[in-house]
């Protein structure tokens, strides 16, 4: 691992854009923009320089399970005859995946020294993907490691989640709010579950890990849905998120007649492109770039005017983050997420004064549902106005009836693997509505339709349902947002998304007026890295 | 009050039989002879139908035509059909077999007539010659043969033609060939003889080695492997088109070699010479009309029966299809409209025979209803008139354009001929070349938009052959013999029943009588609307979409996956090598490619049997772990979305849905959740592993249709209500046997098969962003990266 942090890394800022700021990197799928914003009315937000990795992440490791927060040691835990079971984060975490080893390796190595000291011989590792897609050999083998792979594996003890298996799953109760609880039947009639966590933003960990992660349609459906979505103001922030509270009332079901559950939840920085190497001005600040910088970042745009949209796919695929562990706390799982948030703030938090009229914001070609795969367009709405659009903190960066720029190519492309039920929501559902109430409606035919069933069981597909989620997602910028522009996308595919196409950013700041009148103010977040507006 | 001498009054109480009552000219009589002579009664000679009786033929064909409507509205529902019951007595019966085909009954009937009047012939300029001979020729000596039989001689009007006077210029007058200084002396029976020989030498030929193995040949550039019967059904009806066509030719190549234009003329005139041998006592009048076109005024202005004689040429030059026409400018277009035909008929019926039985005149008397003499029409004014009228109002072309008419510049036949030759040999040309092409769907559209074309080539060529040389005939007919009948009229005759052509006002018919009823005849786009193009798609659509069909089938390579039984293989075969292995397995599937191809596109039962060898000695376990794989790697990257969305429309829909694939059931089953049920190849086992032989004979070609039929019927279904979805004209057999057939991105054949026939095409695609490999190989093994 190349690295050279900086001895102190400086926090995130806004900077005000006058004549002398050159233009500022939009990313654009799998590709960029160089933009000229609006000089006096326009700002910039960007990410904190990646804090300092751990120097010893396995010590650190081994400490946090030694000494964990408000629970007893993991040796202590540990019984010979037990039946434990490890569930892990899937392929949505990180983004893109981190540099081998994955830290779920590190702490599942870990984890299972110490279960093989005490003598348990009934573990089974369970990539907790919920309704998403299975994750390939390959891709397992990337998280856990070689090694627990081939020992693990071969005699289905690794496996993927399954909550479409009818005899897989059970029903541990309902919540206060009769929401029901759900968990795969191998961790709820385990003696003890370990969960590994990494958090790449605010919303992972906590009692999403294992109230969401090991559960099936029956209980992710009690928050995944518009009237929650619109409640949760934002979902990035715990405190104000309706999507959490739901969690929480869950993990209280899950404390009381489920398993014990033992959290292990990692941050990581934001080292996403790397100290140098061929990414690593992407998250440098442009006016810093030097001679070096240009020069790659020019020959990087030549070389990706030549390929292919499939080469160009396949090349930035095909990167893999050297991102590195900032903490690691083990015990019980509100607690743990307690600290967990706070590092997570650390390292994404930007204070901002005052929302704007107009947010831009350039998405990239990944997004948690595209690991290896295709960003089809309902994952371009949902990377803007679900993820960036609620990466904030008290009020949105944008006022109220304000308008979101978006720049991505949105070609009409699906992966035929893994998005299936996307393509038809897509050519079916939205050609019908685009207002997630109405879109609701036909939410529980493609949940469960068979096809799909048995696609997620057997492929490698996302469940029927998981377009339905994504959409509701986007419903809380919906019902917030004056109006949507995409620049430099398939005009079809935006069209039919019900947001407006524009060819550049001018076209779309234009565009905009006609929603917030002349003269708007302009804030654009410089993301990835990732960053957390926190707005006064 | 209606005089003594009218002809109401003279054809009052009379029974009056008429043969070709369903033509166009024979229904305008019929309905004439109901309106304006009130006291006769008719007797109609009709042909059998296939489905129908003489009388229901007669009431479809004849009394249901627009021609009536007048009379129905004049008369009131009730009473008009109280009257053709009346007055209306309906004789199965056929000119074309000796005693016209008559029982007992009808031969009384036809006994009791005092007037017969024989319209029925072979119009078509292109008829065979034998059924040219059969009917034109022969009917008429027929039917007086059949009266002399019956003992009586009632007053005979046969309708011949103008141009048995043959090619020629100057004045024909209204006399017998024989009497005509340009007569030559040809022996009807020997004609006929000859025609009934050129029928069995022309049959005798088709059935020629070579002349079946080349009907069999285009059966197949045609169909493609569509299996053994359909392939023989076509070759058959190939064989027979090809006999008639032959026979056409040399209809035409004897009419000209002995100076008539085509050989209705030649079967008309000889019919005539025939006729003056036979008639006896029989006293024959004969009407000679030129070319009979819409009314004038009767029943209504523009009305016309079927799509007849210059109509076609008018929409193909207003289409823009047509660019030249030979004829002269100066000559004469002799047109006559059908109400001045029908109207001298029934002033000849009504004045009677003429003429005594002296040499000079054979006892026969001539009526001509032609215009060129007394009210002619030349060609350029036609010319100018009908290019005037679509000028000012287009057609429009499929995408609201109108389109331009061309300007005749007047060349001669030869020329015209010689660019339309040009035009279908490169046509013809280029339509072989692309169906050697491995096309599919879009580009495929371009091969039957080929078809479309030479189809109107042939047209083209065709009319110019058929009527050309009547544009380029400059006899004139003499009309003495009518202009005297009509003045020997009442004056209120000569209203009612004017035959006299002097009173055709040219410029206002062709404008605004002709022209519009041509038109709004032949349903062309008179509109610049721009027709849907996605409007038919949608009722169609809608049609395969109805909750009343049964059953959907379809087919798996290139309908639901892109992908053959070749590439599961491949796929199948390379995943557990490594790249050493992977390279030689190439270069050996590439060399035997040639091969494999030319095999498949044989016989596919063949070509699957001779493949699955290859499946020899595999493990059960191993392929069937491995089948789930090829699910996610190969088949979900290659499958059409659409394919599946649909086949999930027809389950929910409630439609049984089923697969019948000649891929193994190796390949095919990680799909089975999408079906109701699959019907495919399948291997014996033998200890665990695969025999590479196939348990049955796999479902491809007729076999796949029987099976089909076989499970429609096991669980209940109707085929007509069911839909079947495929891709190339392989797969006719199973689209043929359903009601509801649907070609999938079809190849060439299959695509220009599905648009005649007017099927639902669907262009369907891989998901955009699938991996597009150009080997179909499996991934390589997983390379294990050791751990730091």
């Amino acid at each position: 691992m190349a690295s050279k942090p900086r001895p102190n890394p400086r926090p995130g800022f806004v900077l005000e854009v006058d004549r002398q700021t050159p233009p500022i990197l939009f990313h654009h799928g799998e590709g960029f923009r160089m933009e000229k914003l609006p000089v006096g009315r326009s700002r910039v937000i960007y990410p904190a320089e990646p804090l300092d990795g751990m120097i010893d992440p396995d010590a650190e490791i081994q400490d946090a399970l030694l000494n964990p927060i408000e629970d007893d040691p993991l040796p202590t835990l540990l019984k010979p005859g037990m039946k434990l079971t490890i569930a892990f984060d899937d392929i949505s975490l990180p983004l893109p995946p981190m540099q081998r080893p994955d830290v779920r390796q590190r702490i599942i190595e870990a984890v299972l020294d110490m279960a093989a000291a005490a003598g348990v011989d009934d573990v089974h590792i369970i990539a907790a993907l919920a309704l998403h897609r299975r994750m390939t050999e390959r891709e397992l083998r990337h998280a856990v490691g070689d090694r627990i792979y081939e020992a693990f594996a071969p005699h289905g003890m690794l496996y993927n989640h399954d909550a479409e298996d009818p005899d897989g799953m059970v029903i541990l109760g309902k919540t206060r709010h009769d929401e029901n609880v759900q968990m795969s039947k191998r961790a709820a009639e385990s003696d003890l579950v370990v969960y590994v966590n990494i958090n790449i933003v605010s919303m992972d960990g906590g009692w999403k890990s294992t109230a969401t992660g090991l559960s099936g349609y029956d209980g992710v459906k009690a928050h995944h849905n518009p009237a929650t979505m619109v409640k949760s103001t934002s979902f990035m922030d715990q405190d104000n998120s309706e999507l959490h509270r739901s969690n929480w009332r869950q993990g209280e079901i899950i404390k009381k007649h489920g398993p014990r559950i033992f959290q292990i939840e990692s941050t990581i920085n934001t080292n996403t492109f790397g100290y140098d190497g061929p990414l690593s001005m992407l998250q440098k600040r442009e006016w810093e770039w030097n001679l070096k910088d240009r020069s790659k970042f020019a020959a990087m745009n030549v070389g990706l005017n030549r390929m292919t949209s499939a080469q160009k796919r396949k090349a930035f695929h095909s990167w893999n983050a050297p991102y590195e562990m900032t903490s690691v706390q083990a015990g019980d799982v509100e607690a743990v997420h307690k600290k967990t948030t706070e590092m997570v703030y650390k390292q994404h938090i930007v204070p901002v004064e005052g929302q704007t009229d107009v947010v831009t914001m350039g998405l990239p070609y990944l997004s948690p549902y595209n690991v290896n795969s295709i960003m089809n367009p309902i994952l371009v709405a949902v990377q803007g106005l679900g993820y960036f659009f609620n990466l904030y903190r008290g009020k949105p960066v944008v006022k109220e009836g304000g308008v979101l720029i978006m720049s991505h190519p949105t070609p009409w492309e699906f992966h035929p693997v893994h998005h299936p039920s996307y393509i038809d929501f897509f050519e079916q559902v939205l050609a019908e509505t685009t207002d997630p109430v109405e879109v609701e409606k036909y939410e529980k035919q493609y949940a469960e339709d068979e096809w799909y069933r048995h696609l997620y069981r057997t492929s490698y597909a996302y469940h029927g349902v998981h377009p339905f989620y994504m959409w509701y997602w986007c419903a809380h910028a919906m019902q917030y947002l004056g109006s949507v522009i995409v620049v430099g996308g398939d005009p079809r595919a935006v069209r039919r998304l019900g947001f407006k196409p524009a060819s550049t950013l001018q076209d779309a700041l234009e565009m905009a007026t006609d929603t917030v009148g002349p003269t708007p103010t302009v804030t654009h977040i410089h993301n990835p890295p990732i960053l957390m507006a926190d707005v006064k | 009050m209606i005089a003594e001498t009218s002809v109401a009054n003279r054809l009052a109480g009379k029974r009056i039989a008429i043969t070709g009552s369903t033509g166009f000219l024979g229904t305008a009589l019929v309905e004439r002879l109901m309106r304006a002579v009130p006291d006769c009664e008719i007797v109609l000679l009709v042909r059998p139908g296939k489905r129908s009786t003489p009388a229901q033929r007669a009431r479809r064909e004849v009394f249901r035509n627009d021609a009536f409507d007048r009379l129905l509205e004049d008369r009131g529902k009730d009473e008009f059909w109280a009257e053709v019951e009346r007055r209306v007595q309906v004789v199965g019966g056929d000119v074309s077999t000796d005693g016209l085909g008559l029982d007992d009954e009808g031969r009384a009937i036809w006994a009791s007539c005092d007037i017969v009047i024989h319209s029925a012939a072979t119009v078509s300029f292109d008829a065979p010659l034998d059924s040219a001979v059969e009917v034109n020729l022969l009917g008429p000596t027929r039917i007086a043969e059949a009266l002399q039989d019956m003992g009586v001689n009632p007053h005979f009007i046969a309708v011949s033609t103008c141009y048995v006077a043959g090619n020629r210029r100057g004045s024909a007058p209204e006399q017998l060939l024989i009497d005509s200084p340009f007569h030559i002396d040809v022996d009807w029976k020997a004609e006929v003889r000859a025609a009934r020989r050129a029928r069995s030498d022309v049959d005798a030929e088709s059935r020629q080695i070579e002349r079946l193995e080349e009907f069999r040949k285009r059966a197949e550039n045609e169909l493609g492997a569509a299996g053994t019967p359909l392939l023989a059904a076509k070759t058959e009806q190939i064989r027979q088109r090809w006999m008639s066509e032959q026979l056409v030719e040399q209809g035409r190549a004897r009419a000209v070699s002995l100076g008539w234009p085509d050989s209705y003329a030649y079967t008309k005139a000889l019919g005539e010479r025939a006729l003056v041998e036979s008639k006896g006592n029989v006293p024959v009048s004969i009407v000679r009309p030129a070319i009979i076109e819409s009314a004038w005024a009767e029943p209504r202005p523009g009305w016309i029966k079927g799509f007849r004689m210059a109509e076609p040429i008018l929409i193909s030059y207003a289409q823009g299809l047509l660019k030249e026409f030979p004829g002269v400018p100066e000559g004469v277009v002799d047109v006559i409209p059908v109400d001045l035909v029908v109207a001298a008929i029934i002033n000849v019926a009504a004045r009677g025979h003429q003429g005594e039985d002296t040499p000079g005149d054979h006892g026969v008397d001539i009526t001509q209803v032609a215009s060129g003499t007394r009210q002619p029409l030349h060609y350029r004014t036609l010319v100018e008139l009908v290019s005037g009228w679509f000028q000012e109002k287009p057609l429009y072309d499929r995408k609201g354009q109108p389109i331009a008419v061309a300007q005749f510049s007047f060349p001669g036949r030869g020329a015209v001929e010689r660019q339309l030759d040009r035009a279908q040999k490169n046509l013809d040309r280029a339509d072989k070349a692309l169906k050697l092409l491995p096309l599919r769907g879009k580009q495929a559209l371009i091969n039957a938009d080929i078809e479309d074309k030479i189809e109107q080539v042939e047209r083209a060529s065709a009319y110019v052959k058929i009527y050309g040389a009547y544009a380029e005939c400059e006899a004139l007919y003499g009309v003495e013999n009518l202009v005297a009948l009509h003045d020997a009229l009442d004056p209120a005759d000569q209203e009612a029943l004017c035959c006299d052509p002097a009173v055709v006002d040219w410029t206002h018919y062709v404008t605004n009588v002709h022209l519009p009823s041509v038109v709004e005849h032949a349903r062309v786009k008179t509109t610049p609307t721009r027709t849907d193009p996605d409007a038919r798609r949608t009722r169609l659509k809608k049609r395969v979409l109805d909750p009343q069909r049964h059953l959907a089938a379809f087919d798996l390579e290139n309908t639901i996956i892109a992908s053959n039984v070749v590439f599961s293989y491949s796929w199948l075969a390379t995943r557990n090598m490594g790249p050493a292995d992977r390279m030689k397995f190439v270069m050996k599937t590439v060399q035997e490619a040639p091969q494999l191809l030319a095999l498949d596109s044989r016989d596919r039962t063949d070509f699957l049997r001779h493949f699955y060898r290859r499946y020899d000695g595999a493990s059960v376990a191993q392929m069937e772990k491995l089948g789930q794989e090829l699910l996610a790697d190969h088949i979900l990257t290659k499958a059409f979305p659409d394919a599946v969305r649909r086949v999930r429309e027809h389950r929910a829909l409630g439609h049984r849905t089923v697969l019948i694939t000649g891929a193994l059931n190796i390949v095919v089953d990680p799909l089975k959740p999408l079906f109701d049920d699959v019907i495919c190849a399948e291997m014996s086992v033998k200890n665990g592993k695969y025999t590479g032989e196939l348990l049955s004979v796999p479902p491809t070609g007729e076999v796949r249709a029987q099976a089909l039929r076989d499970y429609a019927d096991a669980h209940d279904l109707d085929l007509n209500e069911s839909v079947a979805y495929a891709d190339s004209s392989s797969d006719l057999p199973l689209l043929d046997a359903v009601g509801f057939p649907v070609a999938v991105n079809p190849e060439t054949r299959l695509a220009s098969i599905s648009q005649k026939r007017g099927w639902l095409t669907e262009y369907w695609s891989k998901a955009d962003g699938g991996t597009d490999r150009v080997l179909p190989l499996g991934p390589l093994p997983s390379l294990r990266k050791s751990r730091r």
